[in-house]
């Protein structure tokens, strides 16, 4: 005998009825599977509250950590790439960037911009990794090249945030360049006696770690972020058996002496307050 | 005349057999057949030149990785006529083999050499690591930069590399770290500096030495952000679509040429650069003495400036 006995049959509620948890109201961590309120998340700059796992961010949020007030003015905003090689793979590049384009409201995979930070000016680029994987094309070697004219110019200390798979393959060789140009263009912003500080996020791998993400005066990165050259699956294939753990993380990267240090992103506008204080001329 | 055929070549394996034959039966010297080798070597140079006149993408892929196709102490032990002092060595770790370089005279003038080494058969292969230098290699040639630049000399890499080595010591020993130096420490070189595309000109690997005041191609190389069979697995995720690759990549040297991306081409033999060695080495010793001839007169600051703003103009982007 069962205790209570059902007296209708199946949902009962209509469909116009039905109430749905607002979206976003969670956060659901990937590393530890905690289940979050998402308030609780994004004031702990999206960092989980329970593992200290970083969720992979965008511009728009390194801005508002790192800027006082989230005060910021965003410089050269409207360079788009042009697909100069008109180029077809699966998709055309220029319906691939439309659509990207439409999917994240973002121009490029980077943005530039100027503020303060602890009242310390500071001009910053940061990719944003959701738009064709934070690759680097024409528009990336252009926008940071003008930002380091920015920073020359108003005599700011400069930063890049880098979120990236690479160069772009779409842009090919024009891709290529944009290394050899960001890297020439840092000569200049040396030579100017500004700091520049590179900030490493998972990923950072490729031609952006083979050029000015390894080139700073200063060169930190997020916990637990994946930080190369070749990309791990390669690394694999060349070696032919499985990766030692911890390969290629920021702490790997750190123990091999290519970092200054590692910083949570909680600390982060504090260390760069630091930083900046220090490096002051 | 090369022993070993591409696979486009096939119309002129045919050729070959009909002339072999022919020499044979003359040799026997029982009937005249004189007018006949005359004609079909003559179809063999038309056919040739037909196949090399129109090449594609893919061929010149090909071409660039032809196993008789010189390496970089081949062009250096030509140009220099055996002038040549090689040095080995970072000062930090090791030698790296895949990465060769030191002095040389061309015409009485010192200049330093740089360039990746490939092996010509399995276990020079091997030992040269495929031609993939370590950051110890990268590390190695910005070493001799470096003493060039000292010592006010010229420098002159020539780039045939598949790519930058990918294996664990090498992300270890910062593999990304080591080729960014370079780009950052070779475009404020004070002496001039000559970068030649003799073979593949694979992405950071190339460009790690690969910033000059003139970059130059030969023409059937090749020089991109990835090599077409791992663009097609990347992209179309299988290798069937490398010629697709190589199209849509547009790594041939006219292709950089005209999206003002090198400074020039240097022509090869009908054939390829494989048919006639001597022939390739005269025309790249030739280039070299005449863009020097130039460089050497400029201003260092003028140079180094022009440099600077030649890859810093580099790249196609629209502005709203």
């Amino acid at each position: 005998m069962s205790w209570f006995k059902r007296i209708k049959s199946g949902i009962t509620t209509e469909t116009h009825e039905k109430k749905e948890t607002p979206e976003g109201l969670w956060y659901r961590c990937p590393s530890c599977k905690s289940i979050i309120p998402s308030k609780e998340h994004s004031d702990n700059s999206w960092v989980c509250v329970k593992c200290g796992y970083h969720e992979r961010i965008g511009s728009q949020e390194y801005f508002e950590i790192i800027f006082d007030d989230n005060t910021y003015e965003e410089i050269n905003a409207n360079l788009t790439s042009a697909d100069p090689l008109e180029f077809v793979d699966t998709k055309k590049y220029h319906e691939r960037l439309v659509e990207s384009q439409q999917k994240t409201g973002l121009k490029d995979a980077i943005r530039t911009v100027t503020g303060t930070c602890n009242g310390l000016p500071l001009t910053v680029a940061c990719m944003d990794f959701r738009f064709i994987g934070g690759s680097m094309g024409s528009v990336m070697g252009e926008k940071i090249a003008r930002a380091i004219d920015y920073s020359i110019k108003h005599k700011t200390p400069f930063m890049i945030i880098s979120k990236s798979g690479g160069a772009r393959m779409m842009e090919a060789a024009f891709s290529l360049m944009q290394m050899a140009k960001t890297s020439a263009k840092l000569t200049q912003l040396s030579a100017a006696k500004l700091p520049y500080i590179s900030l490493l996020t998972d990923p950072t791998t490729g031609g952006v770690t083979a050029s000015f993400a390894m080139l700073g005066d200063l060169n930190i990165a997020e916990p637990g972020a994946l930080i190369g050259f070749a990309g791990p699956r390669v690394v694999k294939e060349t070696i032919g058996k499985d990766l030692p753990k911890g390969f290629q993380t920021s702490e790997f990267v750190l123990d091999h002496g290519f970092l200054d240090f590692i910083v949570v992103r909680q600390e982060l506008k504090a260390k760069l307050a630091q930083v900046l204080a220090f490096m002051k001329n | 005349m090369s022993s070993i055929l591409l696979d486009f070549e096939k119309p002129l394996e045919e050729l070959h057999e009909q002339l072999m034959k022919a020499k044979q039966i003359q040799e026997k010297g029982k009937v005249n057949v004189n007018t006949v080798i005359k004609e079909l070597e003559s179809k063999i140079e038309k056919t040739r030149k037909d196949l090399y006149s129109n090449l594609s993408a893919w061929q010149r892929v090909q071409l660039s990785r032809h196993p008789e196709r010189p390496y970089t102490l081949d062009y250096i032990n030509a140009i220099t006529e055996g002038n040549f002092l090689e040095l080995f060595g970072d000062r930090q770790v090791k030698d790296d083999k895949a990465m060769i370089g030191g002095f040389g005279s061309i015409n009485g003038e010192t200049v330093m050499f740089v360039g990746q080494q490939k092996g010509n058969n399995t276990k020079a292969r091997q030992f040269r690591n495929f031609g993939m230098p370590n950051p110890e290699g990268y590390r190695k040639a910005l070493r001799l930069f470096k003493l060039a630049e000292k010592f006010n000399k010229p420098i002159i890499t020539l780039i045939d590399t598949p790519g930058a080595f990918p294996g664990l010591e090498a992300e270890e020993r910062g593999q990304g770290e080591a080729i960014a130096r370079n780009l950052y420490e070779m475009s404020i070189l004070k002496v001039p500096v000559i970068c030649i595309i003799i073979g593949e000109g694979a992405s950071g690997g190339a460009l790690g030495i690969g910033i000059g005041d003139k970059v130059l191609m030969l023409e059937n190389t090749w020089y991109s952000v990835i090599s077409p069979e791992s663009c097609s697995s990347i992209l179309w995720r299988n290798w069937d679509n490398k010629e697709r690759a190589a199209d849509a990549l547009k790594l041939t040297s006219l292709d950089m040429s005209e999206l003002k991306l090198i400074d020039g081409i240097i022509s090869e033999p009908v054939g390829g650069a494989h048919s006639n060695h001597p022939e390739i080495f005269e025309s790249v010793k030739r280039e070299i003495i005449k863009h020097l001839a130039v460089l050497t007169k400029m201003d260092p600051e003028m140079r180094v400036q022009q440099r600077l703003e030649k890859f810093c103009s580099m790249g196609v982007y629209k502005e709203e």
